[in-house]
């Protein structure tokens, strides 16, 4: 899932201190899992704004909606008409909600209310850790189903590096060496044949660097 | 062995002399004068400098220039160059201007993450890792081509090295990672500093029983200790780094004022043993700050007068 984490209300009180109007936007999915955008954050965030407005007396509205997604058109069509009577919509989806909420209500201020951190899992309530950067051309069939771009600090297709020190990694002695997970998976199903080959330099173009991503898939296309 | 390259390193320890080099940090600001104090220090007593590229990711003087310095006053230099900062085109780039000035070593190095330096703040890049460097720089010299293909007009000469590190973890793939290297096309190693020779020489023993030995020459990595603070500094703080015990110990029974000469000797000492070790070629004496003991280390270590080559 898409992990986020929730914004410092001070940083999103700056952004509609003025407004008279406002409406919280939840999602329904991933941030939903992780606890920062969900129908209760939306129901905590909103509270906490309309204290703020009630301790400046303001008289404000604070609205609260929860769409099941918002990277969908059929869900954001949903607050079509409502959307006119806001003078901000703050949206506690991801980053990919917020554009895409931005994008269909043009003339209406929508700023972010979570910051979007990453893909990766719920290790435990609580604890959610990096698993995948979408880089766009899996490697994960040579490195035992664990990857070396999102969970090496310094990607290495060929490591580990010289940090690697009792299974951590030299950043930090919380953070797992992604290598040596690699090599004892490997071990596990007996593949340390796919360690001892050089990996190849890899094709960033598939990554971020290749410039905006689009996956066209005709077959699908109505 | 045979040399393949105009490199003085190469031709040394290709001709069955143990190899020796040292280290050059350059300095966090732009005094040329400095990189060339450091050089003059080391000059005679060393075939090559290695001049590091921003090590422990703090901002210093450039590499290249810092290499520039020290050829024109007589020193050969070996660029380091970390994967960290640079993508392939500045990469190649940079080994092209290497080459231009007729600079004939490079150590391959993936670089500390900038967590440690001065601007933990910054991106990293890793577009290629330090294997993918050697393969890069191989490519250059040994077809002429670029990574993309097309050919390079008086491409690079470059004896092409690596950093191993035989005490970080997994143990059992080092000697692996090692074959790895060589198989990318690295020619020399450089290793992390020795502290623990027992482990260092199983190593080499695993290198060895893989047949490395005969493929890259391994130049033992060596770093007087200071003093029993520096002892203590390096085996808790500095990441992949082993200091067994009785090391430490042997430090902090040293009065205080005898310490750093007793640092000195065990550095001796681990050369005169790893002289023995089949399968090391050279030692890289990285005296941090302290280039001023070099001579010294290499004069009592039996490693003066450094023989001559074409």
């Amino acid at each position: 899932m898409i992990v986020a984490d929730r914004k410092p209300i001070e940083e999103i009180i700056e952004q509609v201190k003025d407004c008279k109007k406002v409406l919280v936007l939840g999602c329904n999915e991933c941030v939903t899992v992780c606890e920062a955008g969900g129908k209760k954050e939306v129901g905590v965030l909103a509270s906490a704004l309309r204290m703020y407005y009630a301790n400046k007396g303001v008289d404000n509205r604070v609205d609260e909606i929860t769409l099941e997604r918002q990277c969908d058109h059929e869900y954001l069509e949903e607050i079509r008409e409502k959307a006119d009577q806001y003078d901000a919509i703050i949206s506690i989806a991801c980053g990919v909600g917020v554009q895409f909420t931005a994008e269909k209500y043009h003339a209406i201020p929508v700023f972010p209310g979570v910051n979007t951190c990453f893909l990766g899992v719920t290790e435990k309530r609580g604890l959610w850790t990096e698993r995948c950067q979408a880089c766009g051309q899996c490697i994960l069939a040579y490195t035992g189903g664990i990857c070396p771009v999102s969970r090496c600090a310094k990607r290495l297709l060929n490591g580990p590096c010289g940090g690697s020190s009792k299974g951590k990694c030299e950043i930090s002695k919380d953070t797992d060496c992604a290598w040596q997970l690699i090599i004892d998976r490997l071990k596990a199903i007996n593949r340390m044949d796919l360690y001892e080959k050089l990996f190849s330099i890899k094709d960033w173009s598939k990554d971020r660097a290749g410039g905006p991503r689009k996956v066209i898939r005709e077959d699908v296309m109505i | 062995m045979n040399a393949k390259t105009p490199s003085k390193l190469e031709k040394i320890m290709a001709a069955g002399h143990f190899g020796v080099t040292s280290e050059c940090g350059p300095p966090r600001g732009s005094d040329p004068d400095v990189i060339r104090k450091k050089g003059e220090l080391l000059k005679g007593y060393v075939d090559a400098v290695n001049v590091t590229d921003n090590q422990t990711s703090v901002v210093r003087t450039s590499s290249l220039a810092a290499c520039i310095h020290l050829k024109l006053i007589g020193l050969e230099p070996v660029l380091q160059m970390v994967t960290r900062d640079r993508n392939r085109i500045a990469l190649q780039s940079d080994i092209l201007g290497a080459a231009s000035f007729d600079i004939h070593n490079m150590l391959c190095l993936s670089g500390d993450h900038q967590s440690f330096g001065d601007n933990p703040q910054g991106q990293n890049v890793h577009d290629l890792d330090s294997m993918q460097l050697i393969q890069t720089v191989r490519k250059m010299r040994d077809e002429g081509k670029f990574l993309g293909g097309d050919e390079i007009k008086r491409p690079p000469k470059m004896f092409v090295g690596a950093a191993e590190n035989p005490f970080a973890d997994p143990f059992e793939i080092r000697a692996i990672r090692l074959g790895k290297k060589v198989e990318a096309g690295a020619e020399f190693i450089q290793t992390q500093c020795i502290y623990n020779l027992d482990k260092f020489e199983e190593w080499v023993r695993q290198a060895r029983d893989r047949g490395l030995t005969e493929k890259v020459f391994i130049m033992a990595g060596i770093t007087p200790l200071k003093s029993v603070g520096m002892a203590k500094y390096m085996k808790n703080r500095v990441p992949g780094m082993d200091v067994p015990d009785d090391v430490v110990k042997r430090m902090a029974d040293t009065p205080k004022e005898k310490q750093a000469e007793e640092g000195v000797k065990i550095c001796i000492e681990t050369i005169q043993r790893l002289k023995e070790c089949k399968g090391v070629s050279g030692f890289h004496i990285m005296a941090i700050e302290w280039e001023e003991k070099v001579p010294d280390i290499v004069k009592e270590a039996g490693l003066y007068p450094r023989p001559q080559v074409d």
